[in-house]
């Protein structure tokens, strides 16, 4: 059964483009809206497999989107939601992640020139994963970084750290990297080890315990 | 007793300056009468000696009474520009140096100044306030030189002057400071040409940013968006060529399209960022700090505590004054910890951003800190620094009336026992006025008095009329009040609204 699907974005072309692209990789889009108020019905309503929203909608053109999906979540939580924008703040990413139940992306608007990565991403938060942008993990990383023991790590372990905070499994990013699977497990152990976490298989439950370390490494004084 | 021989001192010192007012007096006559004649380079100098006087006069008053006043001149002349061809020229003469149209200048500003003239007046009849001054110590002089003579009066007469002149003295400075501030304080008029003057400049100033701005951001998107978007275009034209003949060729460049087309959208959220970053038009200024604060590599600590968002222009002034200020406290000060906070102190809105870096920043050196008092100045708004060395650092931006026109009205409630009062008011008002007041009297005109629920006609005979008439008045009353207080109550707060107003403007 092909998973369902509700998009949310306020440019005719943009929404048209997304739905067609949905469809074609085996998507249900049950319903395709165009502001903040229909989304949330559509949301609450249809109970999607994974709703793809834009941040900036009608009527007040803010954070519309980012408002219905936080509402929504807090109505069904763990609802798989993907946010898409035009530009990526640390701040939307931390409300997103806040609740701590995954299922969560947040993408720049130009990542869905890569269908296939576009599709991915998509698919990986409807099976309750976590897709975070390049950009945003840069960002978090770069205001990061002059803290210990983030220091301590080497480049490739920061390239795993970066790519494992984006959301990718193990097998992702020994494709990426172009190493052994068992080399990638090697690293995230060492990872691990060096930030203090508890080791995990679960991808999402890594995710999120890197991401709110990092949160965390941040705030603290 | 230590007030009063201040005073005495002071009075005597003003009312001989006073006196001596008079030599310049003199001066001022001959230089009137030269200028008549034709010599006018005396008017210059003369004009200035006696701006010094009053410069003096207003500085006195200030400290020793209590109320400073503000110079009233005019601001001067911009110094003369030399045109093109490297000539000055005034009116209709053209001048090889700037020093004649500069002499010019200045002497038609101090001659069409009115507050040149309001000196003058000030000079003339000083000498006159101050004998007012110097009285009191004539006549306690007097009478203190009288033991010499042979009168049995003086000498008690000389005590009560001694006395009465301590006691006068305050009051007499007093009135010299009303007389001072009479014609030395600036007129409504000069006020606003000094106001008139800045706005000028700050206008000035804000179409110059604004000019340059608009420049960067066209020469940004010339040389970034726009040129790959042609780019883009003939790559496209390329493919469609090879489309049939070298598929393979055709897919590799338009991967590349794809890349430039996500480099131009990289360069315009870039762009955007610049102009006006898309937190702070999607949640305000508190969380766009915040966003801001997250992106700094220091520890960065946002208090927020505003209910309502300024005006948009205001906003991003005080949003871009911030992001300076962080990085300025990043790359001159060394900081590794800033705190921010942003509040309300009634209309004005407050930032003050605080580190812990090395200090010594000067917003007369720093062009950053010049930038960020042009932006705020197109607000009315400023800047204040307290960078030691060694640090930490303040900076305190201040927006006056930024949130004046977004606040809500805010109604003051009315307090519980009005609230009863009305209602006892309406709700029962009728019942002494009616029942018990009107129709009793009338019943009572008709000598009807077998009613039984008419209360006022079981008292005894005397007692019956000022009962009806108490009742009229208790209902009556009671109406008024219901009435009255929620009027008053709307009146007083929306008058307490205006008064602070009003003061705002006056400021």
């Amino acid at each position: 059964m092909s998973p369902r699907v509700v998009i949310a974005e306020d440019l005719y072309l943009l929404r048209e483009g997304l739905v067609h692209l949905l469809q074609a990789h085996g998507f249900e889009v049950v319903a395709a809206v165009e502001s903040g108020p229909e989304l949330l019905t559509a949301l609450t309503g249809e109970r999607p497999d994974v709703a793809v929203v834009d941040v900036r909608l009608p009527p007040t053109f803010t954070d519309e989107g980012l408002q219905a999906a936080l509402a929504a979540r807090r109505a069904v939580p763990g609802l798989p939601v993907l946010v898409l924008s035009q530009h990526v703040e640390q701040l939307y990413a931390r409300e997103l992640l806040a609740d701590g139940s995954g299922a969560i992306g947040y993408l720049l608007k130009d990542r869905v020139f890569n269908a296939e990565q576009f599709v991915d991403a998509v698919r990986r938060v409807a099976a309750g994963g976590t897709a975070m942008d390049p950009e945003v993990i840069a960002k978090l990383l770069a205001s990061t970084a002059r803290h210990e023991p983030l220091g301590a790590l080497t480049p490739r372990e920061r390239e795993v750290l970066e790519l494992m905070a984006e959301g990718r499994s193990n097998a992702a990013i020994s494709q990426r990297l172009f190493l052994s699977e068992s080399a990638v497990g090697k690293h995230t152990a060492s990872i691990f080890g060096k930030l203090g976490l508890a080791p995990s298989d679960d991808d999402n439950r890594r995710v999120l315990a890197v991401l709110t370390y990092l949160n965390a490494a941040r705030s603290q004084p | 007793m230590k007030r009063h021989v201040v005073a005495i001192g002071q009075g005597l010192a003003l009312g001989l300056l006073a006196l001596a007012d008079i030599v310049l007096i003199a001066l001022s006559l001959v230089t009137a009468m030269l200028t008549g004649l034709g010599m006018i380079f005396v008017f210059t100098p003369t004009i200035r000696l006696i701006r010094r006087r009053t410069m003096l006069a207003r500085e006195l008053t200030g400290r020793w009474l209590g109320t400073p006043v503000a110079p009233s001149y005019l601001p001067p002349p911009p110094p003369p520009r030399p045109q093109p061809d490297g000539w000055y020229r005034h009116e209709r003469q053209l001048y090889k140096t700037p020093r004649w149209p500069e002499w010019n200048n200045r002497w038609k500003w101090l001659f069409t100044d009115p507050a040149t003239w309001r000196d003058g007046l000030w000079l003339f009849l000083n000498p006159v306030a101050g004998t007012f001054l110097l009285l009191p110590f004539a006549v306690a002089g007097c009478f203190l030189a009288a033991p010499w003579y042979p009168n049995p009066v003086a000498t008690p007469a000389a005590a009560v002057a001694a006395l009465a002149t301590v006691i006068a003295m305050p009051w007499l400075l007093r009135g010299y400071g009303w007389w001072n501030h009479l014609l030395l304080s600036p007129t409504a008029r000069s006020v606003l040409a000094g106001r008139v003057q800045r706005l000028d400049r700050v206008r000035l100033e804000a179409a110059d940013s604004q000019a340059a701005e608009l420049r960067r951001i066209e020469r940004d998107l010339h040389d970034g968006a726009q040129a790959r978007l042609v780019a883009m275009g003939m790559t496209l034209g390329a493919v469609e060529e090879l489309m049939d003949r070298d598929p393979a060729a055709a897919k590799a460049l338009l991967a590349k399209v794809r890349e430039a087309s996500s480099t131009a959208l990289t360069e315009l959220r870039g762009l955007v960022r610049g102009i006006h970053p898309p937190v702070l038009a999607e949640r305000g200024l508190g969380d766009a700090v915040r966003a801001l604060a997250l992106d700094s590599p220091m520890k960065v600590t946002v208090t927020v505590d505003l209910k309502t968002r300024p005006e948009s222009p205001v906003e991003s002034a005080a949003y871009f004054s911030i992001s300076e200020l962080l990085t300025n406290a990043a790359r001159h000060g060394g900081a590794e910890r800033v705190w921010i906070d942003i509040s309300r102190q009634d209309r004005t809105l407050r930032v003050t951003v605080t580190d812990d870096g090395s200090g010594g920043a000067d917003p007369s050196r720093g062009s950053g800190l010049r930038g960020i008092e042009r932006r705020l100045a197109a607000f009315d708004g400023v800047l204040a620094i307290s960078s030691p060395p060694g640090g930490p650092t303040t900076a305190i931006i201040d927006l006056p009336d930024a949130l004046t026109w977004s606040e809500p009205e805010t109604k003051v409630p009315m307090p519980r026992w009005k609230l009863v009062v009305v209602g006892l008011g309406w709700g029962l008002g009728w019942l002494p006025l009616f029942p018990q007041g009107l129709v009793t009297m009338v019943a009572k005109l008709a000598g009807a008095d077998a009613f039984s629920w008419f209360l006022a006609l079981y008292l005894p005979g005397p007692w019956q009329w000022p009962m009806i008439v108490f009742n009229i008045l208790l209902g009556l009353g009671m109406y008024g009040a219901a009435l009255a207080l929620p009027i008053a109550h709307a009146r007083r707060h929306s008058m307490t609204e205006n008064t602070i107003r009003s003061l705002k403007l006056d400021r």
